[in-house]
């Protein structure tokens, strides 16, 4: 039945196409990049950062390119950034915790 | 003149009801604030992880000298070095090296099948759905494979006090991982492994079965005949989600 539907298919975009695997090999490297560092640096605080530096690169990749996020409204990109704010204070806030229940426990 | 009129107009009734203020249809924006509350759900989960890891002891010596024991938090490339068919080989980090890999690829045919969505073609939304799909198996069966090692430990038991039946044991031969208590590390090491990656894998299933429900409606012609392949967008931001809580939970648990 859905053969009868006279559909036009479009030829591939190919330079969208392209766009999206550069995206998809830059998350590659990077997580390439993070196996390296595990395995050379030492563990510590910068480390840390470094990782969660990385992490928050790939994820910009992810949600603006394969999400479509960067296209989309200006207002849209807000409704969804605005309230993962909040979740910064949320790391501040509990690492502090933890730490005083490090104190309480040793 | 007349342009800055008709702009002043569709301002004007930008908000009063009839338009798209976002350019988005009513299903894409409400899976945007899903996802909105599953980023938190998993923020939360990741956050707590964090402060009760903060709170344990860290393990200060060299990695060469590393031993399991309840006193510290475990290196986590000690923990996790094993692979399918390799009893005994002491490969850090590759086998979940290879489960972010297959999702990431997964999340690349995916949005391969929203591309084909946009230029109508069905035969090659139903090829990339496939390929997302098969992806999504592949990462699930891992992560059982996993659980499973996880659980069952490996050849060398950790000495450890662990509060069995209702007293404390010390001295107590800990093979393997439960709720209560693990050869790796406190017992809230391994309470959170199961929960995060619990969550998480409960995430990719739900999203195996979306996939699947959206590549039959391709299949047998749905959205050609609703003339727009929207449904799969959306099945493809949940999927992608699923791989950005992925990248988070492999840099959290596996990497720091």
């Amino acid at each position: 039945m859905a053969d009868q539907i006279p559909i036009t298919v479009l030829p591939i975009n190919k330079k969208k196409v392209k766009q999206l695997v550069t995206v998809a090999v830059y998350l590659l490297i990077i997580t390439s990049l993070e196996f390296v560092i595990a395995f050379t640096m030492e563990s510590g605080p910068l480390r840390t950062s470094i990782f969660i530096g990385l992490t928050i690169f790939k994820a910009y990749y992810i949600v603006s390119e394969f999400m479509h996020l960067k296209y989309e409204v200006k207002m849209l990109i807000w409704a969804v950034m605005i309230p993962l704010m909040f979740i910064v204070w949320l790391i501040i806030a509990l690492i502090y915790e933890g730490g005083a229940v490090y104190e309480v426990r040793y | 003149m007349s342009t800055v009129t008709a702009d002043q107009e569709s301002t004007e009734n930008l908000w009063g009801g009839g338009v798209s203020p976002m350019k988005s249809s009513y299903g894409k924006l409400m899976i945007w604030f899903f996802l909105l509350s599953d980023a938190f759900t998993f923020a939360t989960l990741l956050v707590s992880y964090g402060m009760i890891r903060f709170s344990h002891a860290a393990y200060s010596g060299s990695v060469s000298d590393f031993a399991f024991s309840t006193e510290y938090w475990p290196v986590p490339e000690k923990v996790f070095a094993s692979i399918p068919f390799f009893h005994g080989l002491n490969a850090p980090l590759v086998f979940v090296g290879l489960m972010t890999l297959i999702l990431i690829l997964s999340s690349v045919t995916m949005v391969l099948a929203v591309e084909a969505g946009h230029r109508m073609d069905r035969k090659d939304v139903e090829k990339w759905m496939l390929w997302t799909i098969l992806g999504g198996v592949i990462f699930i069966s891992c992560q059982a494979w996993e659980w499973t090692h996880f659980i069952v430990g490996t050849d060398t038991a950790t000495i450890g006090d662990v509060f069995l039946n209702g007293k404390w044991v010390e001295g107590y031969e800990i093979m393997g991982a439960n709720l209560s208590f693990n050869q790796y590390g406190p017992p809230d090491f391994a309470a959170f492994f199961f929960f995060i990656t619990g969550f998480h894998g409960f995430h990719v299933f739900s999203g195996i079965v979306f996939n699947i429900l959206i590549f039959y409606n391709t299949g047998v012609g749905v959205y050609d005949r609703r003339g727009h392949y929207e449904m799969v967008e959306k099945v493809g931001l949940y999927w992608h989600f699923v791989d950005l809580v992925w990248v988070f939970v492999f840099t959290f648990f596996y990497l720091v």
